[in-house]
């Protein structure tokens, strides 16, 4: 008797296929999805040039040239020249390293202590979680941009606090995604389960809701990384993030900005580049959110 | 009517704006060493530094500092400039009028753009139209705000010649001349919402489209027309007000960011140039004042919605 039941346990797994189907379907979704391949290519194309970025580039991105300035695209200098005749391509390849570094270390920050603020307030007591998404409210009053602003004012400008500010800018998205995530399933049956065996907050935590958690933290990640890379851009625009002479595309139109009636150039690309990165965050987050949750397409 | 969810909402936007003043307290608080040498820079003499601490409050401990700083604030007192010497109350009430019509308008263009879209391609999904507007939508947002005004000041204003490439006129003082000069910022603005906008107007659309009351308009034989217009689009518009409420605080985001690029005179510029001079005391009433027009609109639009639907309970 024992032996047949569990033979025909054995058969059932089968027929459930191996244990990671979820994301193997996911991944076959989003691989048919074309935007979010469009976004990945593109993303590609920019992670290269970051990683890559000084052995690439056909210039040196800070070498000046006063008898080469404000030239346009040509096939010595694809992208023109700036106001320093620096070479704009190089300038930009360069500038990808940064924008990638900063959209990483800041939703880095904001997924770490925003999925932390939020298993705990959708877990614990009401008291405790009253008190973390109030903070989390108070947050999410400052217009993102300020906020950022006024943190960077205090800290002092620079990338390192650039990541820092816009880290904590995104750590109440993170927190009310999570919470909302963990409401859902803490009443679960395997939930249950979990604490009659005498399981620990933190291991329930860890092993059994951050799990059944993630795909919706993956796709914020995806679409926050998105908006990190477009608030490094401003606040470097405003001159608060990359400092000179290092190349950021934020800096590079801001420093552009007095010649763009001269060369245009100036401030079309680095616009580009930008809105480029952007786009791929976007159209990648969107395919994996429609390849994780199938039923939220329209 | 449920005045329970009236009240809890209130007394949450009470919550949010005490929350609000201990992070505008707290920014000075995290100035890395002396706040009072930072703001008046290496140079300053040791008496000067000790001056502005002592005119700070910053040598008492730092609870009696909040009290007192959040006592003085509930008056309207939120200091001196360290840069000039005026009320920073009274620099600061100057530039609330320009960045709130910005906003306003910024928000009309926003929807004036978006609820077109947004509807016809809720009514016709699939379609090519709703293709081109799932696009827009996907690569609106991608758009960096400052690049988008300075590529319209480049093309309009300087090549075309058609708007003033920045500033500002008081509306009172020659409306012509303030609505050329807020075209640009407010288009600027309301693009980038309007691409998230479609987005929240279909899928509203869409919900409504396949509610249980259209089917059965549809099935009793009316009009394709007398469906949308008279029982779809009656209730999607509840669904505006939802959508500025969810809208309002990127909105005035990205009104920092235009205010900056077309040097309009409103609060956020305020606020960036207070960092650039390192006036704390102008920067923290800057912050602390759209965050409380943030939070006040917020409260505003979810009574309004409430009066409009009055199902909704606070959750």
């Amino acid at each position: 008797m024992s032996d047949s039941s569990s033979s025909l346990r054995e058969q059932s797994y089968e027929a459930l296929g191996p244990a990671n189907t979820l994301w193997r379907d996911a991944f076959r979704r989003l691989l048919r999805h074309h935007l979010a391949m469009f976004g990945a290519f593109v993303l590609l194309i920019v992670v290269v040039m970051g990683l890559f970025g000084p052995a690439i580039t056909p210039y040196d991105p800070n070498g000046m040239d006063f008898s080469d300035r404000f030239a346009n695209p040509s096939l010595d200098h694809w992208m023109g020249t700036d106001d320093f005749g620096r070479d704009i391509f190089s300038r930009i390849i360069i500038g990808a390293r940064v924008s990638l570094q900063v959209g990483f270390v800041a939703v880095s920050v904001a997924t770490i202590v925003g999925v932390s603020l939020g298993l705990i307030a959708g877990y614990s007591t009401r008291l405790t979680d009253e008190v973390i998404m109030r903070a989390m409210d108070v947050l999410y009053a400052f217009p993102a941009i300020l906020l950022a602003i006024a943190i960077m004012a205090a800290l002092g400008k620079g990338i390192g606090n650039a990541m820092i500010a816009i880290g904590i800018v995104y750590i109440p998205i993170f927190a009310r995604i999570a919470r909302a995530a963990v409401l859902g399933i803490r009443n679960e049956e395997f939930i249950i389960a979990a604490q009659a065996m005498g399981a620990g907050d933190i291991r329930i935590l860890l092993t059994h809701i951050l799990p059944n958690v993630l795909s919706p933290i993956i796709v914020e990640i995806t679409l926050s990384l998105a908006f990190a890379i477009l608030a490094e851009a401003a606040l470097s625009f405003f001159g608060l993030g990359t400092q000179p002479p290092d190349p950021s595309w934020g800096r590079m139109l801001s420093e552009g900005r007095d010649f763009f009636r001269q060369s245009g150039w100036m401030g079309v690309f680095p616009g580009l580049a930008i809105f480029f990165t952007v786009m791929g965050f976007n159209f990648l987050g969107d395919g994996l959110r429609d390849a994780l949750d199938p039923k939220l397409r329209r | 009517m449920n005045y329970q969810y009236v009240l809890q909402r209130l007394l949450s936007a009470i919550v949010v704006v005490l929350g609000v003043t201990i992070v505008v307290f707290i920014i000075v608080q995290i100035v890395p060493g002396d706040p009072a040498r930072v703001m008046l820079g290496p140079y300053a003499s040791d008496e000067a530094v000790l001056g502005l601490r002592e005119r700070l409050g910053l040598d008492r401990p730092i609870l009696e500092q909040y009290i007192l700083w959040l006592g003085r604030a509930a008056r309207g007192d939120l200091g001196q400039s360290l840069l000039n010497g005026q009320e920073v109350a009274a620099q600061l009430w100057g530039r609330i009028g320009p960045s709130f019509e910005l906003a306003m308008v910024s928000l009309a263009i926003g929807l004036a753009i978006a609820f077109p879209i947004g509807m016809i391609s809720a009514l016709k999904p699939g379609s090519v139209i709703d293709v081109l507007a799932t696009l827009f939508s996907q690569i609106g947002v991608s758009v960096p705000t400052f690049w988008m005004g300075i590529l319209l000041v480049i093309v309009v204003s300087l090549n075309l010649g058609l708007l003033p490439p920045s500033g500002y006129t008081p509306l009172a003082e020659d409306p012509g001349d303030w609505l050329a000069h807020i075209i640009l910022p407010a288009f600027t603005a309301g693009f980038v919402s309007a691409s998230i906008q479609t987005r929240f107007i279909r899928s509203a659309m869409l919900d409504v489209l396949n509610a249980n009351y259209v089917q059965t308009a549809r099935a009793k034989g009316l009009a394709e027309r007398a469906v949308v217009v008279n029982h779809a689009l009656r209730n999607a518009l509840i669904n505006i007000v939802t959508i500025i409420g969810l809208q309002i605080t990127a909105l005035f985001s990205g009104i920092v960011i235009v205010e900056v690029v077309f040097s309009w005179p409103g609060l956020g510029r305020l606020a960036l140039n207070a960092v650039e001079e390192r006036d704390y005391p102008l920067l923290q009433g800057a912050v602390l004042v759209v965050a409380v027009m943030v939070t006040m609109v917020n409260l505003f639009v979810d009574l309004l919605y409430f009066l409009l639907d009055p199902r909704i309970e606070y959750v």
